[in-house]
């Protein structure tokens, strides 16, 4: 086994715009669970309309890069009020069997051949870089060093993902300590006494919707950024993918989902390298066939999710004073 | 205990003779053909009420008499079946619970609702009203809320001393007891000004020594113009503070009067007293021990006979179980 390649392998994903986006993506669930209360299994739907917002805008409608970016945040806030206008004033569950459904709604609408003219239904689409990368303002060559190495057009999709997990964590730090968050926090632990102060928690969910929901559609617009649109891309799992993400981190903190991002790829990268390799050697009882191996990681996220649940609920960052008082 | 000197109570409150229903001089709600049914249960059928402005009323009533339904249609919690009631002269049918709170009627739960993972500070702090910093795009700029913010702390942190509270400011709201959290669910509801605060049983499971201050406290709030309705199963807290008081039993309202005329009252021995005509519940629920010797049985044997029965029997029995102090 080559441990140097299998260590450079893992340490590009530390700059990678999946990591990012997956950040970005997961902040918005923090938003709506962590702080909000808000169940939202259906970040994934979020996400594709930001990629999909994006990538139709350029090509159809020939748009900007940042008008296709803009599509995508309106399109997000849309898909919030239709879901939450019928929903959050119901109990908690009931958003959560809608959200995951909507968001099956929105790929399969992607996916299906009534709008191939758009969204070139399960194929997906392709082609919409030029608008972004005529706007990059590093001059073409090689930067970085090491297993960060990256063309002009790859350290331009990095440094702009990373301009916007940094707005979207300075906008969450910044209204989560106002007293709106304190209204958001206190609604999330009893909603008729934030009622009986007389604040519209109404609105106030609707809000934390729409703000939980842009940042998945940004986070779809990074993970669009450097690649493809693809309907099978935004699947339940991969909601289930931040919120594992959202639990490793810790669900009520602001860089808890970047930490957790971080490692989940970390990690992924490193059995994705591993696991073939060692299946190859024979090393794994019953598998060897490499490509097997590396789809053995889906099932040990699944198990790390579990655990997660099971034994630090409050992730890594989060507050272990704040859990006991939950695990009652 | 500092000696429970009898304060000067609101009088003159009503319009003609006293029965249930009675008009007020200067009603602050005026309920009428308010009902709630939970199946066949009829929980509230309030044909006329009216809350005095300025003054402290207790409404009191065996359990299940409807009291915290009632609080609940009148705050907008729930919905009644059928029935108008406003507030301040505003029609609150349809209102919903927010705005009925904004207008400055402000409630507390039986069941207290304290929130859990906030400190206690962030819990008073979320009872102010009008808040620039509560509008999202205000949130982001804290030079727009941060002077606020200070206002409402300082006036927070006087109160939380108020309520003996002052020491816990920074611990969540979860690590409180549960009579401390009575406490800091009523200072809360203070924190908004209300014109109307509408409390259900503030003082179960407070401390005694603690009670007197908070009716205090509560007289307080009178002299300053605020009125207080509040539900209670202690006599002798409702002698000692209430300036009129409200019987409910089964729904309905059967009684009510300035407190040592309402005790008298047939309907209300039939529905609260029971069988405990002979003793003040204050020394049963052991809450307060000041007592006044201020009715007799035979008294009011005698009244009660003269009074129309207005309701069926219920035994008292349950009230001092609930009371008794662990
Ligand atoms: N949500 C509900 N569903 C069904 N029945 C209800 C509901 N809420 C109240 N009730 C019934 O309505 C009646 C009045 O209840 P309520 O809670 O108003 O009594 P209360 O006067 O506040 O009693 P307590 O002194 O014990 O607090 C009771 O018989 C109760 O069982
Ligand atoms: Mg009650």
């Amino acid at each position: 086994m080559d441990w140097g390649l299998i260590l450079n392998n893992t340490l590009a994903w530390v700059f990678m715009p999946e990591t990012i986006a997956y950040a970005i993506a997961t902040l918005g669930l923090a938003v709506h669970f962590g702080y909000g209360g808000l169940l939202n299994f259906g970040q994934a739907g979020f996400m594709a309309l930001g990629a999909y917002g994006y990538a139709i805008s350029v090509l159809t409608f020939g748009f900007p890069w940042w008008g296709g970016l803009l599509v995508g945040v309106v399109a997000a806030v849309v898909f919030a009020l239709i879901l939450g206008l019928p929903t959050l004033r119901l109990r908690a569950d009931y958003l959560a069997i809608a959200t995951i459904a909507a968001a099956e709604v929105v790929r399969l609408l992607f996916q299906s051949t009534i709008f191939d003219d758009y969204t070139n239904s399960a194929d997906g689409l392709g082609g919409y870089h030029e608008s972004f990368r005529s706007a990059n303002p590093f001059p073409p060559g090689t930067y970085g060093f090491g297993p960060w190495t990256w063309s002009a057009t790859d350290l331009w999709v990095r440094v702009f993902g990373l301009i916007l997990l940094g707005l979207a964590l300075l906008v969450v730090w910044l209204v989560m300590r106002s007293p709106w968050g304190r209204v958001v926090r206190g609604i999330r632990e009893d909603e008729d006494a934030v009622r009986a102060l007389g604040k519209n928690v109404f609105a106030y969910k609707m809000q934390v919707l729409v703000l939980g929901g842009v940042l998945g559609a940004l986070g779809g617009f990074v993970v669009a950024l450097p690649s493809a649109v693809v309907p099978a891309y935004y699947l339940p799992s991969l909601t289930f993918f931040l919120w594992t993400i959202l639990l490793l981190g810790g669900a009520a903190t602001i860089f808890g989902p970047v930490l957790g991002s971080l490692l989940y790829w970390l990690i992924m990268a490193f059995l994705a390298n591993v696991l073939p390799a060692l299946a190859s050697t024979g090393m794994i009882p019953g598998l060897n066939n490499p490509s097997q191996a590396g789809n053995l990681r889906y099932i040990l996220v699944g198990v790390a999710l579990i655990l997660i649940v099971a034994f630090r609920p409050q992730g890594i960052l989060g507050n272990k004073k704040e859990m006991t008082f939950n695990a009652r | 205990m500092p000696a429970n000197q009898p304060r000067i109570k609101s009088t003159g409150l009503h319009v003609g003779e006293i029965r249930p229903g009675v008009p007020k001089v200067d009603p602050i709600i005026v309920a009428d053909n308010v009902t709630r049914s939970f199946g066949g249960l009829k929980a509230v059928d309030v044909e006329h009420l009216e809350i005095p402005r300025g003054a402290i009323t207790a409404l009191i009533g065996p359990n299940g008499a409807g009291k915290t339904t009632l609080f609940n249609l009148l705050t907008g919690f729930d919905k009644p079946d059928t029935g108008t009631w406003e507030f301040d002269g505003k029609n609150l049918a349809g209102i919903p619970a927010f705005k009925v709170s904004q207008l400055g009627q402000v409630r507390t739960f039986q069941l207290t609702k304290s929130l859990a993972l906030l400190t206690v500070l962030e819990n008073m702090k979320l009872g102010a009203k009008n808040q620039a910093g509560e509008k999202f795009w205000n949130g982001l700029i804290p030079a727009l809320w941060r002077k606020q913010e200070e206002e409402i702390e300082e006036k927070a942190l006087a109160l939380l001393e108020r309520f003996k509270l002052d020491t816990k400011k920074d611990d969540y709201a979860a690590s409180l007891s549960g009579g401390q959290r009575k406490l800091l669910e009523m200072a809360r509801a203070l924190m908004s000004d209300p014109t109307l605060v509408m409390l259900d049983e503030p003082m179960a499971g407070v401390n005694p020594a603690l009670t007197q201050s908070l009716l205090d406290h509560i007289l307080g709030l009178k002299d300053s113009g605020m009125t207080v309705l509040f539900v209670e199963h202690d006599m002798a807290m409702v002698r000692h503070i209430a300036d009129w008081v409200v019987v409910m039993a089964e729904g309905r309202i059967v009684a009510e009067g300035p407190p040592d005329e309402v005790m008298k009252d047939l309907a209300v021995i039939d529905a609260y007293l029971g069988s405990h005509l002979d003793t003040d519940l204050g020394v049963v629920t052991g809450r307060i021990d000041v007592i006044h010797e201020d009715h007799l049985v035979d008294d009011i044997v005698e009244e009660a006979l003269q009074t129309e029965a207005g309701s069926t029997t219920r035994p008292g029995d349950d009230i001092q179980e609930e009371k008794v102090q662990p």
